[in-house]
């Protein structure tokens, strides 16, 4: 019990389902949020985060699961009952009020006595250093201005949870850089559980206490930003947070890593032969002299950044940005090295496409209504095809309509192609990952299921293409 | 040379149909209303209008019938328009367009069928002028008291309305303290719309065979009549009234539009 009042706020497999296109936005989105915490929710456009907000508010119901507020389940809740308030994306403070009705819009509604709401819209408008625009009107702030008094407008009904959509999104950079600072010693002074929504990386590192990575409706990770940054617990977090190298490597010995055509010493200890992924920060790749680097390879484009130099450097078929204060020329040979903290490990998930194709009439596999060429006997042990019949071990008839295979095709052995017709199925590009000498790819299929993809060449996202699956490169195993 | 068009030029058209039908009529009414049949200078048309009770009673017949009128074609353009503009309606534009349709056909034929049906009802459309007024009138302007309505509240920041109900507002406080005083532009839009033809447009009643006489009918008896002068001193008067009429609902609307802008 006391375990559980340590969390403010706890969503529990948090699903939320679009009733008009059946569209995933949010899934199994479990997370606790320790009083007085600032967290964030980062990810891309369309990753769920802001629907996710919306469900805390209240202007979204999830689909399945439970939002427990102090321990009570406030998931079905209209916003009006519910102890939170929301700083919204583009402030939606009232036109037709002056400063001080827009503030007290929430006091009033209470039935507050006037002299306290005046009081309390004072001391708000003092938290935000905007003392004695009670009776300015909106149109006549800047927008910072606005966005302070959005804040002030939430904060003043002294809620559980602060929610902030983008609230900064709208601001030009410096003054966005001031709000950062401002909002984080706002939070540390008022001890209010903030949660943030942001697509900006930099923004979630500079504030929370906790960031949850999230992509495509679900969470990819959660954790400080010092760990979501060193320790990225898949591809696309590393890819998302700050610039990355991303290459495919195994595994060659204890602590050891081989990728780029070079092996190194590396801080996690995963199994010797395993398939990973390795994460390389810019900044942590040492320019030498050929002869020392690790690796070697011919500088190919440097661009000045104001503090330091972005360099690419090509080695092999591997392509490497680097940041240094060192200027190396264009076509110059360079060596590489990197410290064993600078190399990220990430153990590379299953990639491999699986299906199942039924079995027709005539025993050939069918799937998406065209037919596979598989020899069933040796799917089945034992079987033979006997005048147009297949026979188990027994010599007993087997039944096509019963037979299912499963048919497994690794990433690196689909073809994509422009012309959607051209494959088995076809599909959209959603996520693109560079690992190095390749891209990876995910693609979305019409059934909407979801294909990794391996590719030399670069693709768009949002390409439409068809994937060729060679049949001599599938696996066939008989479906359980 | 080069034909070059500066902003003036582009205004000859206008300004040639601006004296043709605007300024001429206007000096042509008043100069009619000032005189008498010799073409003498007289205020004997203005002290007739305000010493003449019949004049004075139709003027406040028209202002009454058309404040009815304006009020229940508020009372169900809103809901209409609310409805229409804050629901997700699969095919808003369509539903919309039902509502607007009558503005497509033909004047006469709307009335003469409203006429038809009132009769089937009524029996007499004379027992009840002024009820038929008010409805003539409403079937006729309604669209233009929903369409500025249906614009406001459609473009009303629904995050706005997410606001009030995050602060605390239960839905109707939230319309009552957001929505409403927010739709006000599109309502006083709406008014200024429907109160002024409604004043002035006997031809409803006239197609009704409406015994109700209103400003419009009023003055149209005096020209038949051959009465120029008097005619145009009741065009004039009405005018002016207008005029201080729009002046007032201007600023209202200006108000309540800057406040929208915001």
């Amino acid at each position: 019990m006391q375990e559980t009042l340590q969390n403010i706020i706890e969503l529990k497999d948090i699903t939320r389902i679009f009733d008009d296109n059946g569209f995933v936005a949010v899934k199994d989105f479990n997370l606790e949020v320790k009083r007085g915490e600032f967290v964030t929710f980062l990810g891309p456009s369309g990753c769920g985060k802001t629907t996710t907000l919306r469900m805390i508010a209240g202007f979204d119901l999830p689909t399945k699961g439970q939002i427990l507020l102090d321990g009570k389940d406030i998931s079905q809740l209209p916003p009006n009952k519910r102890p939170i308030n929301t700083v919204f994306q583009r402030y939606a403070l009232f036109p037709h009020m002056n400063i001080f009705d827009n503030i007290a819009f929430g006091l009033k509604l209470k039935n507050l006595p006037k002299e306290e709401i005046v009081k309390k819209v004072k001391r708000v408008l003092e938290m935000v250093d905007l003392e004695g625009f009670e009776n300015r009107t909106v149109s006549t702030l800047s927008g910072g201005q606005q966005q302070r008094i959005a804040i002030a407008r939430a904060l003043v009904n002294e809620p559980k949870i602060l929610l902030l959509d983008e609230p900064l999104g709208a601001l030009d950079l410096k003054m966005r850089k001031e709000m950062q600072l401002e909002l984080k010693s706002m939070h540390d002074r008022l001890g209010i559980t903030f949660i943030y929504v942001t697509h900006d990386q930099e923004e979630a590192l500079t504030m929370s206490d906790k960031i949850v990575v999230m992509n495509e409706g679900t969470i990819q990770q959660i954790g400080t930003p010092e760990d979501i940054y060193n320790e990225p617990s898949n591809a696309f977090v590393a890819d998302f947070i700050g610039e990355s190298n991303i290459f495919k490597g195994i595994m060659t010995g204890k602590l050891k890593v081989r990728f780029c055509g070079g092996e190194f010493e590396c801080m996690d200890d995963v199994e010797e032969g395993t398939h990973v992924d390795v994460v390389v920060r810019p900044e942590d790749v040492i320019l030498t002299a050929p002869e020392k680097g690790t690796i070697t390879g011919v500088v190919t484009g440097v661009i000045f950044k104001g503090i330091h130099y972005e360099i690419t450097v090509e080695s092999g078929k591997n392509e490497m940005v680097i940041q240094s204060t060192r200027t190396p020329k264009i076509g110059e040979q360079v060596g590489l090295c990197l410290d064993p903290d600078g190399i990220h490990i990430m153990i590379a998930e299953d990639h491999t496409t699986r299906f199942t194709a039924s079995v027709t009439a005539d025993y050939q596999l069918e799937f998406n209504e065209e037919i596979l060429h598989c020899d069933l006997t040796k799917v089945i042990p034992g079987s033979v095809m006997k005048d147009g019949v297949l026979k188990d071990a027994n010599g007993e008839v087997i039944d096509p309509s019963l037979l299912k295979v499963d048919v497994a095709i690794e990433p690196g052995d689909i073809e994509m192609s422009d012309d959607a017709e051209a494959g088995l199925t076809s599909g959209k590009i959603t996520n693109l990952i560079y690992k190095g000498d390749h891209y990876s790819y995910v693609v979305r299929t019409d059934s909407g299921n979801d294909l990794i993809v391996d590719d030399e060449y670069l693709w768009n996202m949002d390409d439409r293409v068809g994937l060729i699956l060679p049949e001599e490169k599938m696996t066939f195993t008989l479906h359980k | 040379m080069k034909l070059q068009f500066s902003r003036k030029t582009l205004g000859i058209p206008y300004g040639i149909f601006l004296i043709l039908f605007v300024v001429a009529p206007l000096v042509v009414i008043v100069s009619y209303a000032f005189t008498n049949g010799t073409g003498r200078f007289t205020l004997s048309n203005l002290t007739g209008f305000f010493a003449d009770p019949n004049t004075l009673g139709t003027l406040l017949y028209s202002f009454v019938l058309a404040f009815v009128t304006t009020c229940v074609c508020l009372l169900i353009a809103y809901p209409v328009a609310y409805v229409l503009a804050r629901f997700h309606w699969k095919r808003r534009s369509v539903l919309l367009m039902i509502f607007i349709m009558p503005m497509w056909i033909n004047f006469t034929l709307r009335i003469t069928a409203l006429k038809e049906i009132l009769t089937l009802i009524e029996g007499n459309l004379a027992f009840h002028p002024f009820l038929n007024s008010v409805i003539g009138m409403t079937y006729d302007f309604l669209p233009f008291m929903i369409l500025p309505i249906y614009n406001t509240l459609e473009k009303l920041d629904g995050s706005l309305l997410e606001a009030a109900a995050d602060l605390g507002a239960d839905s109707v406080q939230a319309f009552l303290k957001v929505t409403l005083p927010l739709s006000v532009p599109g309502i006083v839009s709406g008014i200024s719309m429907v109160f002024l033809p409604a004043m002035t447009n006997y031809v409803v009643l006239d197609m009704l065979y409406n015994s109700t006489y209103i400003m419009g009918s009023l003055i149209g008896s005096y020209f038949s009549a051959y009465d120029w002068h008097g005619g145009s001193m009741i065009a004039l008067v009405l005018l002016v009234i207008i005029c201080l009429f729009t002046l007032l609902t201007g600023r209202d609307e200006e108000n309540a539009r800057g406040g929208a802008l915001l």
